[in-house]
């Protein structure tokens, strides 16, 4: 068994963004799909930190975006709570399958 | 099998095991909690890559903020002992085959890609003066634009949030219903 690489790495970031997509496909409670997203933006941090660490160590390009993702990600869950509590006031569930108003 | 090695496996297999239990528990408290057993590994893995400022963040932002308001939504709106209903079968075989002929497919163009060059000669400084002063700086490839962006975004997403979650008052609820009444007698009228 050798050295961990960059590789070994990117199966882990793989594997966690594909569990993420399965929880988005399969959960119908918007809650749920939200902590789905949060598993896949994850993944693609771990791939930042990983090139920046071992591709590019002189620069720290691949800190910042991770910074800011997560920054971004703080911001995207306050306000799909701030809509999930609000579509729950009107309609007494956050199944997405209850919301269906604006479908067709 | 170096030491390090082994640390790195045992921090993926907390990471991906405790993510497939957060995708499928049919309880949704369980669900989130499992999420919070994911992160946390992800923070361990920042801590095993020598990053530990961004471990930190992970930690104060992922595991002390979001989880917590995800925690609190749950109370809000659901009955959280409750088992949520399962997808049906058909779509958990046809999502899980998509997923797994995703990662398989992933998998093997990561696996023979070699034109990764590592060059770990420079050594990689992630200490808070470096973070600091690159990302602060408003020389080429300095972040102060982004920065100060995404301090304006937090600032609309919190006032967004405000003005989305608040109730309407009684006023306003008043004044809709003797909107859409009068709309439906003129709509009678025609």
């Amino acid at each position: 068994m050798q050295e961990i690489t960059l590789t070994q790495i990117l199966f882990v970031s793989t594997a966690l963004f594909f569990i993420g997509m399965y929880g988005l496909f399969t959960r119908r409670n918007l809650i749920t799909m939200l902590m789905s997203i949060e598993l896949m933006l994850n993944s693609v941090n771990i791939n930042f930190v990983a090139f920046n660490k071992y591709l590019y160590p002189e620069k720290l390009d691949g800190l910042f975006f991770t910074l800011f993702i997560i920054t971004i990600a703080a911001a995207e869950a306050a306000v799909a709570i701030a809509i999930i509590i609000n579509l729950y006031r009107s309609h007494n569930s956050i199944d997405v399958d209850d919301a269906t108003e604006m479908k067709y | 099998m170096n030491i390090s090695a082994i640390i790195f496996y045992a921090i993926s297999a907390l990471i991906l095991g405790a993510g497939i239990l957060a995708v499928t528990s049919v309880k949704i408290f369980r669900s989130a909690i499992w999420l919070l057993f994911s992160l946390v590994g992800i923070a361990a893995l920042y801590f095993w890559m020598q990053v530990e400022f961004i471990a930190a963040i992970q930690i104060v932002v992922y595991v002390g903020g979001i989880v917590v308001l995800i925690i609190f939504s749950i109370f809000l709106t659901q009955h959280s002992g409750k088992e949520m209903p399962k997808p049906t079968k058909s779509k958990m075989i046809f999502s899980a085959l998509a997923s797994l002929s995703g990662t398989a497919f992933t998998y093997n163009l990561i696996s023979h890609y070699d034109g990764f060059t590592f060059n770990s000669s420079k050594p990689f400084n992630t200490s808070m003066n470096e973070i600091g002063t690159q990302m602060l700086s408003t020389t080429n490839y300095g972040y102060i634009l982004p920065f100060e962006l995404v301090s304006m975004l937090l600032l609309a997403a919190m006032v967004g949030c405000i003005v989305i979650a608040m109730r309407p008052s009684s006023n306003q609820i008043a004044s809709a219903t003797i909107m859409l009444t009068e709309s439906e007698i003129l709509n009678k009228k025609d």
